[in-house]
């Protein structure tokens, strides 16, 4: 293998990893709430649609990563009111979430199709030379920095404060949280918010930094990855860094190994992840460790 | 309780009253949207009723429709009757079609009364298999079967692709990628003149087995006892492992039924872009029908009516097909909304 190669494939698991990772860390929050959420593809989507209309009509990405994550939010209300404030089925309420986020983001993104944007800049890290390899390792955008930060705040957020403790509690058993003083429903609709908020960011990075056009369906089934990722990593914000990272790495082996026009069928290539996160959570399966909040999935109806 | 013809018929008619809202009103929610991008929602609404209802050729299409959805949707409502959610139908569908593919690709020189049925019980086990492969990994309780059948929807399309772009890419057209088109007679047949296909009886006969099975014998007895209490129905005696891989791989080769008829009924080839989320969409029609085989039917109607809006939103008005999806979730968002009815996911 040379250092191209190897540097490319860094690189690239780092660009595309960064998107899983956003995405992974938002439906983390809302399942620590007990709350899955299968429209996460939606939102992706709407993020990336969202994200591109504004970045291509203000000419500014980072106002187009603002919309994203404003799209993402209140999108993710609709899912949060059904589901928190009238009680409906998780599963059915997010493969509807998907839906609205197909269709939604093939209509924001009609009038942009074929148009081309300046993307977000990459911020080399200073002190290299252009060409050299350190130039090439270290030169992302901002949103591939604040990366690793937004992990470790999420994991504060969860684990270290009083606002994470009543997540939690909410997420093993709402009607505990409740008899504590707490209001479940407040705090899935904080949860659900911050998520919709997230994976906007995590859809807007794959079409303002990655791609830098828009194509109907662009996130390609990388919300369900991002749900998996989840139990990859038991519900913890630093673990999903790893997993992100490894399934980034796949992505990136695949772009580079085609673009050096190796003899591996992008199909076969493509199978990878999907193929990698089943393996994975077989393994999970057998240890038998079962971290999962206990109420996931379970709408609170409130108590007696 | 008694229930005579007037209380039917009352229930009846308030079920047909709330479906009537939830129409209307999704219906208004899309058409605002439309106008907000500076469409003709109306246009578009009386341009899709002239097309299906104003010739038989529309309305032939709204039952191609139908077919996989009717199809998917068995699929999704068997599983559920025990307690297991397969939203995997759509991965189940490409493979049901990926085997039955290569049986008509390896033995063309067999008669049309031998082939079809060969093909129809390849379409099945391939579903079946896949399906089959989440309901070992959950009898094992080694992965939750929504987020393994979830995982392998996105295989199978790999595994389609894959051959067409391989082993089986057709010399003819190399420009497009497809399989070589199957010999005539492993083509299903087709009814009067549309491309209303035999898939029809297919989908027919199991949503009646469907209901025959959970109404009238002891399988659906065990089923629901499973469904509503699987420790209940364990100390019963009730061997529930061996339901649940038996469920899933019959709800998997139905959906692969879907699959088997579109590629041997409507494109004579294995193509790529099968389904256009028949599998998902499916999923959502059983839960909307609460498993039943009558809601089944009259959910699959009304998706199909809402596809056909898509077309017509693509051809006359340049609004993307995929546009019609905010139509089909503001429905589910409002029924959903309603009340928290349905049978899967407890």
């Amino acid at each position: 293998m040379n250092p191209a190669l190897i540097v490319g494939v860094v690189a690239g698991s780092i660009m595309s990893g960064t998107s899983l990772l956003y995405a992974t860390l938002g439906e983390v929050v809302g399942e620590r709430a007990g709350i899955v959420n299968l429209g996460l593809e939606g939102i992706m989507l709407i993020g990336a649609a969202s994200g591109f209309a504004a970045t291509a009509l203000t000419g500014s990405p980072y106002l187009g990563i603002v919309a994203a994550a404003l799209a993402g939010a209140a999108a993710n209300m609709i899912f949060a009111y059904l589901v928190v404030g009238r009680h409906a089925n998780q599963l059915a309420t997010g493969l509807s979430l998907m839906f609205f986020g197909i269709g939604m983001s093939a209509l924001i993104g009609r009038p942009f199709v074929g148009v081309l944007i300046t993307g977000l800049p990459r911020l080399p890290v200073p002190g290299f030379a252009p060409g050299e390899v350190g130039a090439r390792l270290l030169s992302y955008d901002i949103l591939v920095y604040l990366a690793a930060p937004v992990s470790l705040f999420t994991w504060w957020l969860i684990f270290r404060t009083r606002w994470g403790l009543g997540l939690r509690t909410v997420g093993e058993s709402p009607a505990a949280a409740f008899a504590a003083g707490l209001n479940p429903q407040k705090l899935q609709y904080q949860a659900l918010t911050f998520a919709g908020a997230l994976g906007g960011i995590a859809g807007a990075h794959i079409s303002v930094a990655l791609t830098l056009t828009w194509a109907e369906g662009m996130t390609a089934g990388r919300g369900f990855i991002a749900i998996a990722l989840v139990i990859f990593a038991k519900w913890n914000p630093l673990w999903a860094i790893a997993g992100a990272l490894l399934f980034g790495g796949v992505e990136g082996l695949q772009l580079q190994l085609q673009a050096a026009g190796a003899d591996v069928s992008p199909f076969v290539m493509n199978m990878t992840p999907y193929l990698l996160t089943l393996l994975v959570l077989i393994v999970w399966g057998w240890s038998r460790q079962s971290v999962a909040p206990a109420a996931l999935g379970r709408n609170f109806v409130g108590v007696e | 309780m008694r229930l005579d013809g007037a209380t039917l018929w009352a229930c009846a008619s308030a079920r047909a009253k709330g479906f009537a809202f939830v129409t209307a009103a999704a219906l208004g929610v899309f058409a605002t949207l439309l106008v907000a991008a500076g469409k003709d929602p109306l246009e578009a609404y009386i341009d899709t009723l002239t097309y299906v209802f104003g010739n038989a050729y529309g309305f032939s299409e709204l039952l191609v429709r139908m077919i996989p959805l009717m199809l998917t949707a068995v699929a999704a409502a068997l599983p559920a009757r025990i307690g297991l959610i397969n939203v995997g139908a759509e991965g189940q569908l490409y493979m049901g079609a990926w085997l039955a593919t290569a049986g008509a690709l390896a033995l063309p020189d067999l008669p049309a009364f031998v082939l079809l049925p060969l093909l129809t019980l390849l379409g099945f086990v391939g579903g079946g298999l896949w399906a089959l492969v989440a309901g070992v990994l959950r009898a094992l309780r080694l992965v939750n079967e929504t987020i393994s059948t979830l995982l392998l929807n996105y295989i199978a399309p790999l595994i389609v692709s894959y051959f067409i772009f391989g082993p089986w890419r057709s010399p003819e057209t190399a420009s497009y990628p497809q399989s070589p088109a199957f010999v005539e007679a492993a083509r299903l047949p087709t009814f009067f003149h549309s491309r209303v296909h035999f898939g029809l009886v297919y989908a027919l006969a199991s949503l009646v087995l469907y209901w025959l099975v959970m109404t009238r014998t002891r399988i659906g007895l065990d089923m629901r006892a499973i469904g509503g209490n699987p420790e209940a129905a364990q100390r019963l005696g009730i061997p529930i492992i061996r339901y649940i891989l038996t469920v899933m791989f019959i709800a998997g080769g139905v959906a692969g039924l879907a699959g088997m008829a579109e590629v041997t009924a409507i494109q004579g080839r294995l193509v790529s872009e099968l389904s256009p989320g028949y599998g998902f969409i499916g999923f959502l029609v059983s839960w909307l029908a609460g498993s039943s085989a009558a809601g089944i039917v009259t959910m699959s109607f009304l998706f199909a009516l809402i596809s056909s809006v898509g077309d017509i939103l693509q051809i006359t008005q340049g609004v993307p097909y995929a546009v019609v999806n905010i139509l089909m979730a503001v429905i589910l968002f409002i029924v959903l909304g309603r009340h928290s009815v349905g049978s899967v996911a407890r």
